[in-house]
């Protein structure tokens, strides 16, 4: 494996242990693919963190998830992705490519969808997390999510809910979205089963009930 | 006597619906009238298990998390042919956090293997060669890329032409034989015969041999049509990989398995580790897609059950994107020569089929038998060759062989309909002997507006559209190792119980609408406990088997639990029970509309906890075509095609398709819609994009991800309609099958035709991509 640096005796001189986290999206492109895809988890870690030295050990960190505070120990490699299932057992959020190709595992970085499998738990900082299981408020359902059932939008659903958060966050910021905008908000998001016809329909039926 | 007479609907409503009169087994329901008048069956119900998935709940393998669980990785090889000659794992076995290391060495079943050393011969890139347990994957991760594996490489051989060559290196030395793995469906291949990597031939399916006097077919006909199709590798790529959680903590070894056979994995698992089936549980509740690639315990499975029995703790061992596409299964590829000849009148003379395909290191490289069933023809032949190479092993993939089959057959119909200056549909009519298929043919002619379609290349402008059609024939299988247990609680619950497992295709929700249906219950009713094989066992996934396997059962033990408690209510009632029935949740008199009473007190009357009733899938009605459980009748299918082909740039759109469907009584047409959708989607990606693609200079797969495998997202998605024909055959107490296989079997022909149709140049080689249409066109060389 080319990450020769890594280790206890190559301490990183800054932020978080990049090398590792690239490491863990993938070997051969991962530069390339960080740099295309990755660039808003960059700027968080170059405002948030810049100067301090974490890891290679885990540390307990601090996030705030679907409205709640939640205390984790992670390493500075563990992405955002694996913090939420492996640490917080919110696994309604998907790994599927493990590299920002699939879109199964956006979350809500603020309100913006991101890929939670390519940015580190310790950029998420003071940012507030949503994931699917945020999704419904109180017990009820949001419309998409009452539209996916309704227009069976969902077949094995290991997709689902990434494409419920691509499609949640279209009707909340297009109050007239039509087929191709419902194409292009989903259209980082992939679907073995063939569901996306069904989507399409649930989310532009969603879209008419959430005006 | 033990059986009785019913009449049964019989042929297709709004065509041909008639009466048939069956002898069928006196303790099964009486016969159910076409959909029409049913209250639950066939019609759109929401899945079950929606709610679940929309919010994030509902639990796959990959999210299973236990105490004290550990995190497994596998060791791979990284060349494609080798003895290994030593495994050093003195670095990874010190990292901080590793717990256990099981290398895989041979063992005295694995016939060549045994002879050359301690561990198995490296056959292809990706091979597992042993896995590590550890506290977190990272760890895991690391550990592994602390071994060092040294190879004594050997020469090895990657593509399929190659491979086929005279002197070429082996794959193999010795005869080999095909694994079972549940998916295969009745189709064995032949291993043993055959020179060098070129195994086989196959020559006959369970419906026969060759037919007829090939030689003479052909001196009979006046045109002919002899060409040579090629198709593709493609990987299944579900969106959950393969894997497993083991837990062996107690006397039974319970495996959480993303597994589209939860009864094949038990009986792999205990077979390997020579426990009792009744000492290994098998779980898959929800499961991430498998599209015939997960019918079996893989490696994954005994690799982390081993690493469970070292460590003492539960292992999740979920396999990586790269992992999943070079070692759990792929469709594999053909060169199909195929020669059709016909008499001036259409009349088909002749069909030569002979196939050449690669599924890596394994066999199955088939191209099935569309081209020996789908048309009337005396005189037939094939010969389907293994050839074996130096990649990962295929594995059935949704209707193995007949999409590749469907491809060479649909254009090679395609052409000779042209020769004989026939439309494609009117030619069909003439040669096909389906009676669901003209009905689909007709249906959907109108629903796609056939009539527009304008001659070969004909169209003038850079983008220019084309028509086209395709067919399919699947069989129907029937599993009779498919049981089901309905239990009635005394608190008015309803329960279903089967090992059978819902791959996101909707056995869940069709349990629930049959038990709830007999039962003149709601769906939300009832509860639907599967994915266990603590429970009755039920089918595996594959081959469109389910639905025709399970539901009948699952019918037939709703009906006698219903008539144990109707007995009970009769008793208080003083009447019969044969006048008693339930509808809308209540129990009535068929003699004195003033008794009534609701499901729930009638169930108060049980003086035990649970009426609780099994009933195993019985023979068709009128028999099989195999005593096995191969059913008469078959699921049929006419997809239409409609295409944009840029002739300046060579890219072709798929703007709609216009899928016509049969799978006998439909029980849920929403989700059958959404399967055929996924059929459809899965026929465009293999027409125009996916491909594994191999270096052949180091065996190593080049584009084992998601961003590289070409695959179409939500703006390749075409229009999709859909149209399902029913069809009463008589055969069973739910008369329903199942569409997965079918759906997925025609798409690419119907695509390659109206491409033609387009441009006036055929292509005969998938993927269909902008410079293969170039080149069609010569634009380039």
């Amino acid at each position: 494996m080319e990450d020769k640096n890594q280790g206890s005796e190559s301490k990183p001189t800054k932020a978080i242990t990049r090398r590792s986290f690239i490491r863990g999206a993938g070997l051969s492109t991962a530069g390339s693919v960080l740099l295309t895809t990755n660039a808003l988890a960059f700027a968080h870690k170059e405002q948030l963190v810049t100067g301090e030295e974490y890891g290679p050990e885990a540390m307990t960190i601090k996030m705030k998830v679907n409205g709640m505070m939640k205390s984790l120990s992670v390493e500075p490699r563990t992405t955002l992705a694996s913090a939420l299932r492996d640490h917080l057992e919110l696994t309604g959020t998907k790994v599927v490519c493990d590299r920002g190709s699939c879109s199964a595992c956006t979350v809500y970085l603020d309100g913006k969808p991101v890929n939670a499998c390519m940015m580190s738990a310790f950029d998420v900082g003071d940012k507030e997390i949503t994931t699917i299981e945020g999704i419904a408020q109180n017990g009820e359902l949001h419309p998409v999510q009452q539209a996916f059932i309704e227009h069976d939008a969902s077949q094995c659903g290991y997709c689902t809910p990434g494409m419920i958060m691509s499609c949640v966050h279209l009707v909340e910021n297009n109050t007239d979205p039509n087929l191709e905008d419902v194409k292009n908000a989903t259209r980082g998001n992939l679907c073995r089963c063939g569901t996306y016809p069904n989507v399409f329909k649930a989310t532009l039926a969603a879209a008419k009930k959430t005006i | 006597m033990d059986t009785r007479k019913e009449k049964f609907p019989y042929g297709i409503p709004g065509h041909n619906l008639s009466e048939i009169e069956r002898e069928i087994p006196i303790e099964e329901p009486p016969v159910w009238p076409i959909n029409d008048k049913l209250k639950i069956i066939g019609k759109r119900v929401t899945r079950i298990d929606a709610l679940d998935k929309v919010i994030g709940k509902a639990k796959y393998t990959s999210d299973i998390k236990l105490p004290g669980m550990l995190y497994a990785k596998f060791l791979r090889s990284n060349v494609p042919h080798a003895v290994i000659t030593s495994i050093d794992i003195s670095k990874a076995k010190s990292l901080t956090g590793v717990h256990a290391i099981h290398l895989i060495e041979n063992t005295q079943k694995e016939g060549e293997e045994n002879k050359n050393g301690k561990y198995p011969i490296v056959k292809y890139v990706g091979q597992p060669l042993g896995g590590i347990a550890a506290e977190s994957l990272e760890i895991a991760k690391d550990a592994i890329a602390l071994i060092k594996v040294n190879y004594e490489k050997k020469s090895f051989v990657i593509d399929i032409d190659t491979a086929m060559e005279i002197g070429a290196p082996i794959v193999f030395d010795e005869p080999i034989t095909q694994q079972q793995d549940g998916g295969d469906v009745g189709e064995t291949h032949d291993g043993s015969k055959g020179k060098g990597n070129v195994r086989g031939p196959s020559t006959s399916s369970f419906f026969g041999g060759p037919r007829g006097d090939l030689v003479k077919g052909f001196e009979e006909a006046d045109v002919v049509v002899e060409r040579t199709y090629r198709t593709q590798v493609h990987t299944h790529m579900p969106l959950e990989t393969h894997g497993v959680v083991v837990d062996w903590n107690s006397d039974v070894m319970m495996v959480y398995a993303s597994t589209q056979n939860t009864n094949a994995v038990r009986n792999e698992m205990a077979s390997i580790f020579n426990l009792p089936k009744s000492k290994v549980r098998v779980f898959c509740d929800f499961m991430g897609g498998g599209f015939g690639a997960k019918h079996s315990s893989g490696s994954f499975g005994p690799m982390a059950a081993n690493l469970a029995k070292k460590t003492g703790r539960p292992i999740w061992l979920m396999l990586d994107r790269q992992e999943e596409h070079l070692s759990e299964g792929n469709r594999p590829n053909s060169i199909q020569y195929l020669k059709i000849g016909a008499k001036k009148n259409g009349t088909l003379t002749g069909i030569q089929q002979r196939s050449h395909g690669t599924a890596g290191v394994a066999l199955g490289a088939g191209v099935g038998r569309i081209a020996q069933i789908l048309y009337t023809c005396p005189n037939f032949a094939t010969e389907q060759y293994d050839v074996l190479t130096n990649a990962g092993p295929g594995a059935a993939w949704r209707a193995p062989g007949n999409v590749q089959g469907a491809f060479g057959l649909e254009q090679a119909i395609d052409e000779l309909a042209e020769k004989l200056n026939m439309d494609p549909l009117t030619y069909r009519d003439k040669i096909d002997k389906s009676e669901v298929r003209k009905v689909e043919r007709r249906r959907g002619a109108k629903l796609f507006d056939w009539s527009r379609r304008q001659p070969a290349g004909s169209g003038k402008g850079v983008v220019k559209k084309g028509l086209g059609v395709g067919q399919s024939t699947w069989p129907r299988f029937v599993t009779l190792d498919s049981s089901v247990e309905v239990k009635i609680h005394n608190d008015g619950g309803v329960e279903i119980r089967s090992s059978v497992q819902d791959i996101g295709t909707g056995t869940k929700t069709i349990l629930a609408q049959v038990v709830a249906e007999e039962l003149g219950l709601e769906v939300k009713d009832i509860t639907v406990n599967i994915g266990d094989t603590f429970f009755p066992v039920g089918p595996g996934s594959g081959g469109s088997v389910v639905t025709g396997s399970i539901t009948p059962p699952a019918r037939n033990a709703t009906y006698e639990a219903k008539k144990a408690l109707l007995k009970l209510v009769a008793k208080k009632w003083e009447t019969d029970s044969s006048e008693l029935f339930i509808e809308n949740g209540q129990i009535g008199s068929k003699k004195d509309a003033s008794l009534k009473m609701p499901f729930k007190g009638a169930t108060k009357l049980m003086r035990t906890s649970q009426i609780s009733k099994i009933a195993s899938r019985s023979d068709d009605y009128g028999g099989f075509q195999q005593p096995w459980g191969l059913a008469y009748g078959d699921l049929g299918s006419v997809q239409f095609a409609e295409v944009s082909v840029n002739t300046d740039t060579g890219f072709v759109k798929v703007d709609k398709i216009v899928a016509v469907h049969s799978c006998g009584r439909p029980l849920n047409i929403g989700q059958l819609e959404s399967q055929i959708n996924g059929g459809v989607i899965q026929g465009v990606s293999y027409a125009l994009y996916e491909n594994r693609v191999m270096d052949n200079g180091t065996g190593h797969m080049m584009n084992a991800n998601v961003d590289q495998y070409k695959v179409p997202f939500s703006m390749e998605i075409p229009e999709i309609e859909t149209l399902v024909v029913e069809e009463y055959s008589a055969l069973s107490s739910t008369d329903a099958y199942g569409i997965g296989e079918p759906a997925n079997i025609a798409t690419a022909a119907a695509i390659a035709n109206a491409v033609y149709n387009a441009i006036g140049v055929r292509l005969y080689e998938i993927p269909i991509t902008p410079a293969s249409i170039l080149k069609a066109l010569g634009k380039v060389s």
